[in-house]
């Protein structure tokens, strides 16, 4: 089944490459993966999707633990959270066919952020199932081009905030991983 | 006072104790090197930078500190890998330092640039690229701590040159490690040692299986205590031995692929499984699907992604051993459980008669004998580094160690050429140790030049090789699997005598089991390094035997009365 974790993460360079060759080299396949700065300064986040059973979510957990880069991480799939995926749609829409493509944003409270003779771009947030359906029903008038963030997620309520995740102090500030210079 | 990044890395150094390191100059790392003449370390000079990070890897084992392996960039840190991954995979605590092209050239390609902390990134702990020197003592002293910190394991510290001829003010006491809370907190499945003990004191055939982790939490005598106040066996892994003495009662011996029939059997028909500081690898379980059906399974590891990993338990513990075996101790209910340590006397059967010990000399010096003979012979004193292949099974098999760390060998990751860097290592750890290296005549031809290593500092480090003019293990192999085919395993070597006199060490041969004792005894008269090559039965094969992802009961035995497969020669 499908497990999500949330990592919190210090915003250094490479620790995407240490997360991702991490799942890599012990065999998990990653559904999406998305990062992104946190509340905290110097603190990033990251939303992992991994599909494998509860073994191994355990083990992955513990493996991710393990990475000294890695403040907290915390297993949500049995969290009541919110998930969301943001998608961009590039929908081929001539003629007849752009009012039918308009309703149909509409009925799914999309957004057109971008018109040309040719074609439009949707933009859309929601769950994965949301999305999907959405571009099942465009898919007919053409879709051209799509791009989706994959999902990001979070408890809901108070939980999972309990310990807050904060800038590491004293810490060497040497890169790490591929040696890269981009925030994580 | 301003110290440029150089200083400032052998003033952390010294500041973690470091004595003693092993390393190779170059380019990249020129101005550490000089700045070195500055503290008071020794410098151990290898021949090959592989060599370098077994040694560090061996110092770690002999004593429990942290080795150190220093190495210019590019081809310098490349050959450092098989040290490194051979330190991960048996959780030995090093820190690598290596030379890195200057800050404003990395990315473009220079004269012996590589990617280094890329390279090692699925290989170590953690790894730093460090850029600046203001930067060099956290990122030493943070190493040092993650190279300790729960699990042990290798780090590496990449520093760039213009890292190490820069100057700048160090704030020792800020640069202290701000370390990883990870392992403190318990995690959703945790299992609960009160269900560890009443597994315990209901069983009625449970054994211990005892890992590397026992000697690297220091509990060996927690363990020993839970076995004795409760009546329990105990089955070791390869990395394992000594962590329990061999000659206690209630050690069975080593597990698995070249364990004694009777120790898997034993697991095989257990009630309960108490895994201590192991981590179930393949060689150790077989079968999965038919492993220790019978048993119920508690599992202690200080690595918590080794929980539920290769075989599911029913309580899993992520703790530290000792501290774990402490709270247990107390409710264990005291026994003897002497119907259970009966039937597994009644399952050795004829493991005695089979065993090659007790055949008659009859002409053949067979490895088996020579290393038997070893243990007399140093009275199981000795501290044993092994390589990888049939003389590192035998080594295990017949030399008996009673003491911790006293068995040094390359367990998960299996690197031939182990051996005699490691041994260095031991040897400059624990000088007043006798170190003996056993190896192959083929990993002994993969790392041979440090026999220059010894020499030049003066080293007393005995070499016993296996020369059995085979890669013994895969011949074994193609002889059970692959009906004979000997692809690419015959081995020519050379005079290895006149190779150690070449290199200013004493060298013998031996071929005959009446010229062992001579030879061991004289190698350890001497204050010198010896080599002993030791001429043995070509084509002998390692028993008992559980074939590759068979079940751990469905051993190839001893065949009896003889063992040997009659040689051409013959």
């Amino acid at each position: 089944m499908l497990h999500t974790f949330a990592v919190y993460v210090d915003n250094k360079p490479g620790v995407l490459n240490r997360v991702a060759s991490l799942i890599r080299r012990r065999a998990f396949n990653i559904e999406s993966l998305t990062v992104g700065h946190t509340e905290s300064a110097g603190v990033s986040r990251m939303t992992v999707v991994v599909d494998t059973d509860e073994y191994g979510a355990r083990r992955l957990e513990a493996h991710l633990s393990k990475l000294v880069p890695v403040r907290r991480v915390h297993n949500i799939t049995a969290t009541p959270s919110i998930a969301r995926d943001l998608a961009l749609i590039k929908v081929a829409a001539t003629g007849d066919a752009r009012p039918h493509v308009m309703q149909l944003v509409d009925v799914y409270r999309a957004r057109i952020i971008d018109v040309s003779p040719e074609s439009l771009v949707v933009e859309t947030t929601g769950t994965e199932d949301k999305i999907d359906s959405l571009v099942e029903v465009l898919r007919p008038y053409g879709v051209i081009e799509m791009v989706r963030t994959g999902r990001i997620a979070m408890a809901r309520g108070s939980s999972g905030s309990d310990h807050k995740v904060t800038a590491r102090v004293g810490q060497p500030t040497v890169a790490g991983g591929d040696g890269s210079s981009g925030s994580v | 006072m301003a110290l440029t990044g150089a200083q400032i890395l052998w003033e952390a150094l010294v500041r973690q104790g470091v004595t003693d390191v092993f390393g190779y100059p170059g380019g990249a790392i020129l101005p550490a090197y000089d700045a070195m003449l500055g503290y008071p370390v020794r410098h151990i000079l290898v021949r090959h930078e592989q060599g370098a990070t077994h040694m560090a890897d061996g110092y770690a084992r002999a004593s429990g500190k942290v080795g150190v392996a220093i190495a210019t960039s590019g081809p310098g840190a490349t050959n450092m890998v098989t040290g490194i991954a051979t330190a991960m995979m048996d959780s030995s605590p090093i820190v690598c330092i290596t030379g890195q092209v200057g800050s404003k050239l990395i990315g473009s390609d220079a004269f012996q640039e590589c990617d280094i902390t890329g390279i090692t990134l699925p290989i170590t702990k953690h790894n730093y690229l460090v850029t600046r020197a203001q930067d060099v003592a956290p990122a030493i002293f943070e190493a040092f701590a993650v190279a300790k910190a729960g699990r042990p394991g290798p780090v590496l510290v990449d520093i760039t040159k213009d890292a190490q001829q820069t100057s700048c003010d160090v704030d020792w006491a800020a640069a202290e490690p701000h370390l990883v809370e990870a392992f403190d907190e318990a995690l959703p499945g945790d299992g609960d040692y009160r269900d560890a003990v009443e597994l315990i004191n209901s069983a009625e055939r449970p054994l211990i299986l005892a890992g590397h982790g026992v000697m690297q939490s220091g509990a060996e005598r927690d363990v020993l205590l839970l076995a004795e106040r409760a009546g329990i066996p105990i089955a070791v892994t390869l990395l394992g031995i000594g962590g329990v003495p061999a000659s206690h009662p209630l050690n069975l011996g080593m597990m698995g692929m070249h364990g004694e029939a009777f120790v898997n059997n034993a697991i095989q028909q257990a009630d309960l499984l108490i895994a201590l500081g192991m981590r179930f690898d393949d060689r150790v379980t077989g079968n999965l699907k038919t492993y220790a059906l019978n048993a119920r399974k508690i599992h202690v590891d200080i690595d918590r992604a080794e929980l539920n990993k290769n075989v599911r338990v029913d309580v899993a513990i992520a703790k530290d051993l000792r501290t774990a075996l402490a709270e247990w101790i107390p409710l264990i209910k005291k026994g003897d459980r002497k119907a259970w340590l009966d039937a597994i006397d009644v399952m050795k059967g004829d493991t005695a008669v089979r065993d090659i010990q007790n055949l008659p000399d009859n002409g053949h010096l067979y490895a088996a004998h020579v290393i038997n003979d070893l243990w007399r012979l140093t009275a199981g004193g000795a501290v044993v580094v092994t390589d990888v292949g049939q003389h590192q099974m035998w080594e295990a098999q017949y030399y008996k160690h009673d003491r911790s760390r006293s068995l040094i060998t390359s367990g998960g990751l299996g690197t031939m050429g182990f051996a005699l860097p490691a041994a260095i290592g031991a040897k400059v750890a624990r000088p007043d140790a006798e170190v003996w290296v056993v190896c192959g005549d083929g990993g002994f031809q993969m790392t041979m030049c440090e026999l220059a290593t010894i020499v030049q500092e003066g080293l007393d480090v005995n070499v016993a090789i296996i020369n059995n003019g085979y890669l013994g293990m895969v011949r074994q192999w193609q002889e059970f699997f692959y009906e004979k085919r000997y692809a690419a395993t015959p081995l020519i070597g050379p005079d290895f005598a006149k190779l150690a006199q070449a290199f200013g060490i004493d060298g013998v041969a031996v071929t005959e089991r009446s010229g062992v004792a001579a030879a061991v005894n004289g190698a350890r008269k001497s204050r010198r390094a010896t080599v002993i090559d030791f001429q043995v039965e070509q084509e002998d094969s390692v028993f008992p035997m559980v074939p590759a992802g068979a079940d751990l009961h469905k051993m190839i035995l001893r065949p009896s009365p003889s063992p040997i497969v009659e040689t051409a020669a013959d």
